[in-house]
Formats: structure tokens, C-alpha cells, sequence
């Protein structure tokens, strides 16, 4: 629209090129590799997933429907169940609050330690949780943990009891929610938010509504991984519950008790249970992840 | 003055951003922060904004001191490079933002963003999401989002860098256009000479986190007040040991009295204009370049190897080189 004319103002043309093939004899091999490594993953994972899950699920209910109604109207049974989702809802709840404040704090500013910080979070996905149990029990020993002795003073013990169950599954899922979001928050950036904030919105305001939008399918994701890692876990909170049958048993601790006093039909229903709701996370979450790319490329 | 800059410094590690900067801008002027990549210009900006906090110096808006105030508390409109859209809100919801988190009745919100729209030329696209706009519509979603508050001052930067050439352009006419509707104190960041030479009633020179120059841009076109200023705001070639603007110089085929002689070198032809270099006879002389229009060098017939002869057009601005340090 104007005239004059300079090195700036040539605009700058995308050229669509063709998509170069190989000869034909190329393609055919490649096609070849394709198949081969296809038929690699699919019996590698049918081997050591696919097969052995079908299993259980078969197992449940290659004796009609009868012990799996049982199973499920047994009290220890629904207790075991109870306890479980009141330490994974814990472990939800817990996690996501920390994992959004850690998350921002990791993004957005910078601070001395904040490396250590950053291999910390790390650090419950790589050690056993049967350390992570064994930690905790050197905390809140009521003998010579440091917490547990003035802790048990007052009257409050954590150690082999909901507390205890609560802290150990909230330590192991402690990163997955926090490994979700700091590539999200990264990708997302600061200015939305600062132009939040020269438009007059304070911190809260900003961060309920731009940053929480902005995070909300990487959080949702986050959140049924933390779901799902919570309800099954199961090492830590053996060392730290006490397995006390009816009391702190959780749904995997119960599952391996009734296994070894040979109530198989019991356990591989409880099993299918959490099977179940596993693989609803894992399908939820796909659907999250597809619908969050769609989001972000349209 | 809407806005008062004294003595403002900053610094990211050991590299100095801005240097004891003083900078007046005034009240119902577009003002062009100029000056090339990483001088500053930009921190300035943030600073005025409160994005950014200055390690010294002082910030006053509209006569009131805004150094220690957070940015919502400064009532400045700012426009981002890369648009900073509220991806999960529509156009209309994005521009509605700042009144409504001013609780401003809902009646009010929305007559005021239809008006907007109107001004920006996004009617019809209330409803649609930032995702579905071209680069240059979101630019005046944000600059219709960032008006809807009524700030003291805007504040751009680099507001059309992200977008191609042609669109680049139209919206800069637009802009100008815009502030004379508005006349909302505006100070927009470019590194773009073309750009603040067209659209600004007023320009600030930065250079290496200090300010060369300010004043109008035929002052600063005209009267530069160093030798970066003249090399950054357009071409420039030696000639008789000064810095000079290629279009200054005239070309003749005759001798003349107050001309320098010289043989033509090179002739390259861009466009409408022809650059023309010249190597000037005395040995001491270094090699000029001259731009014609194309017709005039077709008048003229010179071509490389003829001899002509060079001169500076009475009133052009001049400038003695600084020996290389």
C-alpha cells in the first residue's frame, strides 16, 4: 500500500515444498522395518501387559459372579477400599496444591538451590518406595523419630495409622503432577500474566484467571496420574501402615494378604477393581492429552 | 509531561541495560522509543509499565511517582510483541477483562466493548476465540484490550514486530490514525527507522542503555546530535571526510567549481533507485556512494568508468567522521 521500498518490506513468502520420496525398492524396505518393529511392540507389550491383566480379569470371574459379590460385601473388604480412597484423595489434594505452588516457583523465578530443588522433586520417582517407607518411619518413630516422640506426647500418632498411609502415598505421587505442569507453564509463558496485571488484576486474581486456564488440561492430566499412582500404591505403605487387618489395610495390602491365605477369588476381584479403575484413568487421560492438543494447535 | 524518567539505571548481571536515563514524554504525543536490538529501549518500556523494577532512579506518571507502585496499580495500558492473548477467552471477554476486574456494571462493560470493537474493526469477530484471528487482528485486540481501561498512558512494544511486512504497514497508518482519534499518551518501542520516522510525533534515540537523542523527526533526521544517530536513522556514505546521506549528493557530468572529481566504480541498480559508487580523484578520498532516482541516472548516461563530478546539496545535514578508536 506504500511506495517506498526497501530490504524490510520484502515479505516473506513460505514456499510449500513437495514432500521428497525415495525410489521405490527405499520405500519398500522401509515398510518392512515398520512391520517388523510393530510386531515387536505388539508382542512385547501383549507378553508382559496385555496377557497377564486379561488374566486377573478372567480369573475374577471364572467362578460366575457369586465370589465377586461377596468380595464386595465383605466389611474388611469395603473398609480396605474406604482407606484407600481417603489416602489417595489426600494424596490428590496434597499434591496438587504443592505441585502448582512448587511448579511456579520452579518456572517463574529464580533462586539459589533451586537445581536441588528440582532434583528433589525427582527423587520419590527413582528410590523404592520401600525406602520412602522406611524414611518415614524414621520420622515419626514414636521412639526416636524426631517427629513422633513429641508428636506421640501430644497425643497424635502417625505411625501405623491413616496419617502415616496418607504422608507415604502422597510422597510417592508427589512428582507427577509437578513433572506435568512445569513443561506447560514453560510452554505458556509470563505474558498473559503480566498483561493480566497491567490490566489491573492482582496476584490471585491473575492466577485464577489466566494461569489456572491457561495449565487446566496439563493439571487435569497430572491429576489422574497422581490418581491412579496413588491408589496403587503399595510398598511404602506396607512399612508404614502396620497392615492391620480391618484397620490400616489399604486395597493393595489386602490384596497380597488374601493372596498368601490362598482367598484368591477374593483378591483377583479386588485386583480387577483397581484394574479397572487404572485403565479408566489411562483412557481419561488420552482423551485429556487429545483434546488439549487439539486446543492448542487450532 | 505525562511521563518523567529521572536517572533510571538497570542492570541483568553484569550487563548494563539502561545507564542514568532521563527522558521526559509528553502529555497526548505518540513518542517512538528507537535505537537497534538489546539497547535498552525495551527495559525502558517495562520499567514505565512496572514489569520490570529500575535498581535506581525514579519513574513519575502524570506528575505522580510511580517507581515503587506494582503494575495494576499504575493504570497503564501495555501491548506485547506477541500479542499475550487470553488464549481461553473470546474477543470480546479478552478486551471486557480490565473493567471487569474493575466491577464495572455489566452494561457498562458491554456497551463500552462493543465500542471498542468498532474502533479496532473486530465487530464480527466478538465471539471468535484469539486462536482463530490473523496475527494483525489480535495486535488490535490487544490494543483495544489494553484502551478499555482508560489508561494515563499506552504503552507498545514492538507491537507490529511479529508480523509480516505488508501488515506491518497498514497497521502503523492505522495506529497514527488511531491516536488522533484517542490522543492517549502513546510510547511504542521499534527498532524500525522507517517506522518511527512515519507514525511518531516524537522520538527518543537509544543506544547501549543510554539516550543519543530526543526531538522531533526532523530534528533528528536533520539535525543529528552524533554519528550513530545519522548511521541509524537512514543509509549514510563518506564524503570529504564527512558522514552524508547518499540522496545529498548530487552527480554532474561537467566539472564544476565546487565539485569534487571522481571516476564511478560501480553502478547498481535497485528498483526505482540507482546506487551509484564513486571513487573521488585526490588519493586521500575513500569511495562515496550515491543513490539516484532511476530517471535522473538515465539522464545522466554515466557508467562505471566515466569521470564526474560530486557535490553536497546546499542544506544537507553533514557530519565529521569520528576516526576508528
Amino acid at each position: 500500500m506504500c511506495c517506498s521500498g526497501g530490504w524490510r518490506d520484502v515479505a516473506e513468502t513460505s514456499v510449500a515444498r513437495p514432500i521428497a520420496r525415495g525410489p521405490r525398492g527405499q520405500v519398500g524396505a522401509q515398510g518392512a522395518t515398520k512391520h517388523l518393529l510393530r510386531w515387536v511392540a505388539i508382542v512385547y507389550v501383549a507378553l508382559l501387559v496385555a496377557w497377564p491383566v486379561t488374566l486377573v480379569f478372567w480369573n475374577t470371574f471364572a467362578e460366575g459372579l457369586q465370589p465377586v459379590i461377596e468380595t464386595f460385601t465383605d466389611p474388611l473388604v469395603l473398609n480396605s477400599l474406604r482407606l484407600t480412597a481417603i489416602a489417595a484423595a489426600w494424596s490428590v489434594v496434597l499434591n496438587t496444591a504443592f505441585g502448582v505452588t512448587v511448579s511456579m516457583l520452579l518456572v517463574r523465578y529464580e533462586f539459589p538451590g533451586k537445581r536441588l530443588l528440582n532434583a528433589l522433586v525427582d527423587l520419590p520417582l527413582s528410590v523404592s518406595p520401600i525406602v520412602v517407607g522406611l524414611s518415614i518411619v524414621l520420622v515419626y518413630s514414636t521412639t526416636n523419630g524426631w517427629f513422633g516422640a513429641p508428636l506421640a506426647n501430644a497425643g497424635f500418632h502417625v505411625l501405623f495409622s491413616t496419617p502415616a498411609i496418607v504422608l507415604a502415598t502422597t510422597f510417592v505421587a508427589m512428582p507427577l503432577i509437578i513433572r506435568e505442569l512445569v513443561p506447560v507453564l514453560q510452554e505458556v509463558g509470563v505474558d498473559q500474566e503480566q498483561a493480566a496485571r497491567s490490566l489491573g488484576a492482582s496476584f490471585p486474581q491473575t492466577f485464577r484467571r489466566i494461569t489456572i486456564p491457561a495449565i487446566r488440561w496439563g493439571l487435569l492430566y497430572g491429576i489422574v496420574l497422581c490418581l491412579a499412582r496413588s491408589i496403587g500404591e503399595f510398598g511404602a505403605v506396607k512399612v508404614v501402615s502396620g497392615n492391620l487387618i480391618g484397620q490400616t489395610q489399604t486395597a493393595t495390602l489386602m490384596v497380597e494378604q488374601l493372596y498368601f491365605d490362598f482367598d484368591q477369588e477374593k483378591a483377583f476381584a479386588i485386583s480387577s477393581l483397581l484394574a479397572v479403575i487404572s485403565i479408566i484413568a489411562i483412557i481419561t487421560v488420552s482423551l485429556l492429552r487429545a483434546r488439549a492438543e487439539s486446543r492448542s494447535h487450532s | 509531561m505525562s511521563i518523567e524518567i529521572k536517572g533510571v539505571g538497570k542492570r541483568f548481571g553484569s550487563f548494563v541495560a539502561l545507564d542514568d536515563v532521563n527522558v521526559s514524554i509528553p502529555t497526548g504525543q505518540l513518542t517512538a522509543l528507537l535505537g537497534p536490538s538489546g539497547g535498552g529501549k525495551s527495559t525502558l518500556l517495562r520499567i514505565i509499565a512496572g514489569l520490570e523494577d529500575a535498581d535506581e532512579g525514579q519513574v513519575f506518571i502524570e506528575g505522580v511517582e510511580a517507581t515503587g507502585l506494582p503494575a495494576q496499580k499504575r493504570n497503564v495500558g501495555f501491548v506485547f510483541q506477541h500479542y499475550a492473548a487470553f488464549k481461553h477467552m473470546t474477543v470480546a471477554k479478552n478486551v471486557a477483562f480490565g473493567l471487569e476486574i474493575r466491577k464495572r456494571p455489566k452494561e457498562e462493560i458491554r456497551a463500552r466493548v462493543d465500542e471498542l470493537l468498532k474502533l479496532v474493526h473486530l465487530s464480527p469477530f466478538a465471539d471468535r476465540l484469539p486462536s482463530q484471528l490473523s496475527g494483525g487482528q489480535r495486535q488490535r485486540m490487544a490494543l483495544a484490550r489494553a484502551l478499555a481501561v482508560e489508561p494515563k498512558v499506552l504503552l507498545l512494544d514492538e507491537p507490529f514486530g511479529a508480523l509480516d511486512a505488508q501488515v506491518r504497514k497498514e497497521l502503523r497508518t492505522w495506529l497514527r490514525r488511531l491516536h488522533d482519534e484517542v490522543h492517549v499518551t502513546t510510547v511504542f518501542v521499534t527498532h524500525d527507522q522507517e517506522e518511527a520516522l512515519e507514525v511518531a510525533d516524537d522520538i527518543v534515540v537509544i543506544n547501549q542503555g543510554r539516550v543519543e537523542q530526543a526531538g522531533t523527526p526532523d530534528q533528528i533526521y536533520d539535525a543529528p546530535a552524533s554519528e550513530f544517530v545519522m548511521r541509524f536513522l537512514g543509509p549514510t556514505t563518506e564524503f570529504a571526510g564527512d558522514v552524508v546521506r547518499p540522496h545529498d549528493i548530487q552527480v554532474l557530468s561537467i566539472a564544476v567549481r565546487d565539485g569534487v572529481r571522481a571516476t564511478v566504480t560501480q553502478v547498481q541498480r535497485v528498483g526505482h533507485e540507482v546506487r551509484l559508487s564513486a571513487q573521488p580523484a585526490a588519493a586521500s578520498g575513500s569511495e562515496t556512494v550515491v543513490s539516484l532516482a532511476r530517471g535522473h541516472h538515465r539522464d545522466l548516461g554515466v557508467d562505471v568508468g566515466d569521470t564526474v563530478w560530486l557535490r553536497l546539496t546546499p542544506g544537507s545535514s553533514r557530519m565529521a567522521t569520528t576516526p576508528a578508536r
